[in-house]
């Protein structure tokens, strides 16, 4: 129940990312849409990994080794969601890198006024 | 009016889509046999009570090694595209500091405090990856949280970019001789179990897995703040 409560908001927010990704002409409103479509990308792929009534995938006091298998949720989404992040983040950085080298062309920020890369 | 169509009717054949996703969805009762195997693996053969950690710089460190490039390129990218010529780099530092307007007194003691805390918790969370939550990834990014304060606070701070470099790349270093000598003592290339497991949970145990963890700490925290540096006008 409450994976499907995640799944469903990370979907919701990957639609918005993408209705903001085309109706938006100003470069950083388009960068601010994939980042909020990526990041329902990240809830969505966690959403998946839950098992029903699982905990977190690190053995302690509150979860011995031999119930572990069966009370640990799904270790793989998370691990790759971990990396996901951070190469997000650096994908963000160059997007922006390239919104300043944008600006400095053409003093302007809406992608009408690039039409050299249009087809 | 055309494009705004367009736009209504792709969003709504992708909600379309993920509505059936969604609707069809049943949440898992039991773990996929990949998983329930790694859940098993992670803390007998590498000692490591963490299985996401034990999955990123054992069984899938060669991805990591892969994502940590894809980083370092990233940085090269933002390099490229907003740095100076040489000549304009040197001169800067000088023209930064006329033109930035440095900050508050409340924001620039606010950094003196918080930046040595904040440095003690990367450390904390890099080294308990292996035991708790945490790791190299996580680490990183709290590093460089702090250099941003850092060049938040006062405008005349510089990166010595020279310094970050090389320990970026000294940490690469190790990290492949580290996979190297997994090849040669071990199961394959990065394999954590060059190194004595230890007692479990302990904090120096589960072979070489709290050394990646270091290395990729340093590593990613290099290559964040680079990026951030970068951005300053």
């Amino acid at each position: 129940m409450t994976s499907n409560v995640v799944l469903t908001t990370g979907l919701a927010l990957i639609l918005i990312g993408m209705w903001g990704l085309l109706t938006h002409r100003n470069i950083l409103r388009i960068i601010i849409a994939f980042s909020v479509m990526g990041t329902g990308t990240h809830i969505m792929t966690v959403a998946i990994g839950y098992v029903t009534n699982g905990t977190a995938p690190i053995i302690d006091r509150a979860l011995n080794l031999s119930e572990a298998p069966v009370r640990a949720v799904d270790p793989i989404p998370s691990a790759l969601v971990v990396t996901a992040i951070v190469i997000g983040l650096a994908v963000t950085a160059v997007m922006l890198a390239y919104a300043i080298r944008l600006y400095q062309s053409k003093k302007t920020l809406s992608i009408d006024a690039f039409t050299e890369s249009k087809w | 009016m055309m494009r705004r169509i367009f736009a209504v009717l792709s969003v709504a054949f992708f909600g379309l889509i993920f509505s059936s996703l969604a609707i069809n969805y049943t949440e898992r009762q039991s773990l996929r046999p990949l998983a329930a195997s790694y859940v098993k693996l992670v803390p007998q053969d590498l000692g490591a009570p963490n299985v996401i950690t034990g999955i990123l710089l054992t069984y899938r460190a060669f991805d990591t090694l892969g994502e940590v490039a894809v980083l370092f390129m990233a940085a090269a990218a933002v390099g490229l595209l907003l740095g100076k010529s040489g000549q304009g780099r040197r001169h800067s530092p000088s023209k930064i500091s006329d033109r930035a307007k440095s900050s508050s007194e409340i924001v620039q003691s606010g950094a003196q405090i918080l930046v040595p805390l904040i440095g003690i918790f990367a450390a904390y969370i890099i080294m308990n990856g292996h035991r708790s939550a945490g790791g190299g990834f996580q680490g990183g990014a709290v590093i460089a949280s702090s250099v941003l304060l850092l060049v938040l606070a006062s405008a005349r701070y510089q990166i010595d970019l020279e310094f970050f470099s090389v320990t970026e790349s000294a940490a690469g270093v190790f990290f492949v001789l580290t996979g190297i000598a997994g090849l040669i003592f071990a199961g394959g290339f990065l394999d954590s179990r060059v190194l004595p497991l230890g007692q479990f949970g302990a904090f120096i145990s589960a072979g070489a897995i709290p050394f990646l963890s270091v290395l990729l700490g340093i590593k990613v925290g290099c290559e964040l703040s680079v990026i951030i540096d970068r951005f300053r006008a």
